[in-house]
């Protein structure tokens, strides 16, 4: 008998012996918000959550998101980051060296001052964004290594809750869920931020 | 040994992995009451928790039905255990990971330093996982020359000073910032002497100390909060990106999980994912949650493996009432509404599973009288069961457990302590409503006149007092319990 045949026959032994009531329906649960994606107020929901973790939310068009990604690495200080290859190249900001992501060395993003990306979905009521790995957003290495994370979500992408986030995601690529800057409450259980993570997240939401 | 005695359900065997203590809990937990710096770092740190939960659970519409969707789907995950199992090992297996099983701790170790072997390193980095510390993981890498490297913030200050975990999900609450900043100062190589204990400086003295570890270490070693069955996604939940490093950076990640982490579906998920983060931390969410489904091309690890960890899980299924304990998401609710834990802190209860889950789990991973003190240790206040975004009954348990102590040592032909006389009529009292709410009338009433239970209940109070009003209570149990 292998491992996993002792295993299973054990688990099997197990629920002969005393058998469970089989559960034929599960009890409801809250879906979906009471307001549809891209809304206003989901939006301004999404900002404060965001910043109640520390999260630095911004405002910009369509036209203006690379003018306002510019703004906050210059104000920043920040020299050079890392884009993924399917940034789009109207999001691009002038004024920093841009790296673009070729699978390059973990100790080479780790030198680099920030990273760009966008994100997949973003739940509103827990200040969620939630990237997946889509040419837009890159590999998990470019957003985890650089000390600073600017993320351009569209107000489309803003849903209420994390059913309706699940709903719109696929378990086929590698999922980062981010809700605010890395902390830690291991200390006395106060939250801090700023572990292993980027220390500082920028969330810039553009209304169309 | 036979094949059908290799197939009956099992506890988890002796001498290996942290599911004993040294000494029965009432021992252990005397002199942690003599500690009132332990004391008063675990007040502030539950208090702490307790109250940033409590705002953040406010704000959820409908917590009363994802609490009874999450035992309903943990029920449900329970009565189909084995097909879930072999649903999740085949979707691991077509997304391009390697599926292990594991009947105990010590196959589990053979496993993963075998697997870390073929790769030719001798060092990992492990993110916090409760099944890893259970089975002695560490010690095991160790004593095969590997070094075992935690990146969890208070898994490092645990390493660092030496010492054990104290709660499942800040293994370091014991220990005070300042406390903190010493074992920093003493044996963190190259760190500054002017470090501060405030925490941001710590955590930031942290994120130096390990960043060379992740840039240079070749493989992980992880748990899993969740698998999912229908698609082979694994999921961690974490804060400090620590997590992040492991699940991305290296070359070979080992995933440990016991197997009643698997969940049915993928929407399943959207029910855990907002229980668990505000039970636990209190945050609406955790500030990180990855989720991979077997092997990425050219993102992250290309080797990918998961252990399926029995040991000792199939006996605690075998048991009717006390199978739900395998619902637990090691949230540490339990932990910090729990009287008795926030007086004698995790290390009494001997095992990695402190508090009330653990009060419930580890007799039952290990066989009940190997950890006999255990269900005895808790008020039956009832905190714990409120708390529990999965509504496990823990008061029912423990009451279940000692009936089951005292069965086995009659079966054994010894006496049972007076006490166990007791509690096994008062679990047959507590399995009968009736009889359960006249006694709790009387308990009531005997609380004002000299706190004293009538039988069959008085055998109990004889040397403790009726459950309620936690922090009196537990003391002056205690002070009667020390000096009979
Ligand atoms: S028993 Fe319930 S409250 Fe306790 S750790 Fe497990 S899930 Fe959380």
């Amino acid at each position: 008998m292998t491992a996993r045949d002792v295993v299973l026959a054990r688990l099997r032994a197990a629920l002969a012996g005393a058998p469970p009531a089989p559960v034929h329906h599960r009890p409801g649960h809250r879906r979906q918000g009471e307001l549809p994606p891209g809304h206003p107020e989901l939006v301004d929901l999404l900002a404060e959550r965001l910043t109640d973790y520390r999260a630095q939310v911004h405002r910009a068009t369509e036209a203006t998101v690379a003018d306002t990604v510019a703004g906050i690495l210059a104000a920043e200080g920040a020299a050079a980051v890392v884009v993924p290859p399917g940034l789009p190249a109207g999001w691009r900001p002038g004024g920093v060296e841009l790296v673009v992501d070729d699978d390059l060395p973990a100790d080479r993003l780790a030198e680099l001052d920030g990273v760009v990306t966008a994100a997949a979905v973003a739940v509103a009521e827990t200040g969620t964004i939630v990237l997946d790995a889509a040419a837009d957003q890159g590999r998990r290495l470019i957003s985890l290594l650089p000390d600073r994370h600017v993320c351009v979500v569209r107000a489309e992408q803003v849903v209420a809750t994390v059913p309706e986030a699940l709903a719109r995601l696929t378990p086929d690529r590698p999922l980062t869920w981010i809700s605010g800057p890395s902390a830690t409450s291991d200390i006395e259980l106060n939250r801090v931020e700023g572990v292993h993570g980027p220390r500082r997240l920028h969330v810039v939401v553009t209304d169309g | 040994m036979t094949e059908t005695f290799l197939g009956m359900p099992a506890t988890a065997p002796a001498g290996v992995g942290n599911l004993r203590g040294d000494e029965p809990f009432p021992v252990a937990a005397r002199r942690a009451l003599a500690d009132a710096q332990l004391r008063r770092n675990l007040r502030h740190a539950t208090g702490t928790i307790r109250a940033k939960s409590a705002a953040v659970i406010g704000e959820v519409p409908d917590w009363p039905e994802l609490r009874a969707a999450g035992r309903a789907i943990k029920s449900d995950t329970m009565a189909r255990l084995p097909e879930l199992l072999e649903q999740l090992e085949a979707a691991v297996t077509a997304a391009g990971g390697t599926v292990h099983w594991a009947t105990d701790a010590v196959e589990a170790n053979r496993i993963v330093t075998d697997l870390v072997r073929a790769t030719g390193a001798d060092r990992v980095m492990k993110v916090k996982s409760m099944a890893t510390q259970e089975i002695g993981l560490n010690e095991a890498l160790e004593a095969a020359g590997i070094e075992p490297v935690e990146t969890d913030l208070a898994e490092l200050i645990v390493q660092l000073g030496r010492d054990r975990p104290s709660h499942i999900l800040v293994p370091a609450i014991h220990r005070n910032r300042a406390e903190i900043r010493e074992v920093f100062l003493r044996e963190m190589p190259g760190v500054d002497p002017a470090l501060t204990d405030e925490p941001a400086a710590l955590a930031a003295a942290a994120r130096r100390h390990l960043r060379a570890t992740f840039l240079s270490t070749k493989v992980a070693v992880s748990g899993a909060n969740f698998a999912v069955a229908e698609t082979g996604t694994l999921a961690v939940v974490e804060s400090e990106g620590n997590g992040r490093m492991c699940l991305t950076l290296p070359e070979t990640l080992i995933t440990v999980m016991g197997i009643e982490k698997v969940i049915p579906t993928w929407d399943d998920l959207g029910v855990f994912l907002q229980l668990l983060p505000r039970a636990s931390t209190g945050e609406r969410m955790n500030p990180y949650t990855s989720m991979w489904t077997g092997v990425t091309p050219g993102d992250g690890p290309q080797q990918v493996h998961l252990v399926l960890l029995d040991n000792g899980r199939s006996a605690v299924l075998a048991d009717e009432v006390g199978r739900q304990a395998l619902h637990c998401i090691r949230c540490s609710a339990c932990l910090n509404v729990c009287p008795v834990y926030e007086r004698t802190g995790g290390h009494a209860y001997g095992s990695v599973y402190p508090g009330p889950i653990g009060a419930v789990l580890s007799p039952q991973l290990t066989g009940v009288e190997e950890n006999a003190s255990l269900p005895y240790a808790s008020s039956l206040c009832g905190a714990c069961f409120d708390a529990c975004p999965v509504m496990i009954d823990i008061p029912s348990v423990l009451v279940h457990l000692r009936a089951r102590h005292v069965a086995e040592q009659r079966a054994a032909r010894r006496t049972p302590s007076a006490e166990a006389v007791a509690m096994a009529a008062a679990a047959y009292t507590m399995d009968h409503p009736r009889l359960y709410a006249a006694a709790q009338r009387a308990a009531g009433l005997g609380r004002i006149a000299g706190r004293a239970l009538p039988p069959p209940l008085n055998g109990w109070t004889a040397s403790r007092d009726v459950p309620a009003a936690p922090p009196q209570t537990f003391r002056q149990w205690w002070s009667e319990r020390s000096r009979s």
